[in-house]
């Protein structure tokens, strides 16, 4: 069987498609003019808090978020 | 040796019930038959489970002559752009070049690169830069496309362009590594892609 087809440059470089269309759509959402800059960033903001499992019990939560602890 | 050749080639034979391919998928939701008997043969007074076809609305069938407008559904996660819009054309921004749509278009599934996606409705063209999805063209003349981000051209600041292109540009002569190298390539191609569609 022919090989599979030449991977695009972010593949071989080790990015999932997934990071690329991000990339893209971060670099889109940088260009673009105020009002829609602002509430497309902030659109996309993330905030959620992770714990670690041991033992069977929930250790310290650790909050990630776009914005700085206020 | 040739012995079994004859039983097993009608074994194969008798085995051939082939599975509907999606693109012939019926206007209307078939209910598996051999299922209802026997669960009214255990179950007589209950009636049968409906499966979750059952609930939803068929795919409009493949009309046999080629309709006259092409219907597009245009989703971002946050949004509906254009929902079974009726339109002439559009034009997308496909990895392997812009690719026209009309009805009647071969069923088609395109990976999209940042570029310009047209709509063109009569005289009115409505452009959009969409940074990367994908696009379903389905024989039936429906055509969906998904974006990730996708901007009318009038919200893109041209000087916030023209400052990625040049950083992204040093960024990409400068670049060691191959992630480096990489997001800067994508970088020079996004603004690029944007500075084109900005004089184009």
């Amino acid at each position: 069987m022919a090989s599979n087809a030449a991977a695009p440059f972010w593949r071989s470089a080790g990015m999932t498609y997934i990071t690329y269309s991000n990339l893209c759509a971060n670099l889109l959402r940088n260009c673009l003019k105020e009002p829609y800059k602002s509430d497309a960033l902030s659109r996309e903001k993330v905030h959620y808090t992770i714990s670690k499992w041991e033992n069977g019990k929930p250790q310290k939560p650790t909050i990630r978020s776009d914005t700085p602890e206020e | 040796m040739f012995r079994h050749g004859s039983r097993l080639l009608t074994r194969a034979t008798a085995m051939t019930w082939r599975r509907p391919f999606s693109t012939e998928l019926s206007a209307e939701h078939s209910v598996d038959s051999t299922f209802v008997e026997a669960w009214k043969k255990l179950i007589p007074n209950t009636e049968p489970p409906k499966t979750p076809s059952a609930y939803m609305n068929p795919r409009p069938a493949t009309p046999s002559s080629i309709p006259s407008k092409l219907s597009v559904n245009f989703v971002l996660p946050y949004s509906s752009e254009l929902s079974g819009k009726e339109v002439d054309m559009v034009i997308i921004p496909a990895t392997t070049g812009q690719m026209g749509v009309l009805p009647g278009h071969v069923a088609t599934i395109a990976e999209l690169k940042p570029g310009v996606l047209s709509v063109h409705e009569g005289n009115d063209v409505t452009k959009y830069f969409v940074s990367g999805g994908f696009a379903f063209v389905h024989a039936n003349s429906f055509a969906d496309i998904i974006a990730i981000e996708a901007v009318p051209l009038d919200r893109i600041d041209p000087n916030l362009v023209q400052k990625g292109l040049t950083e992204f540009t040093q960024k990409l002569s400068t670049a060691s590594t191959d992630v480096e190298k990489a997001e800067a390539q994508i970088g020079v191609d996004v603004h690029s892609a944007l500075n084109a569609a900005l004089t184009g």
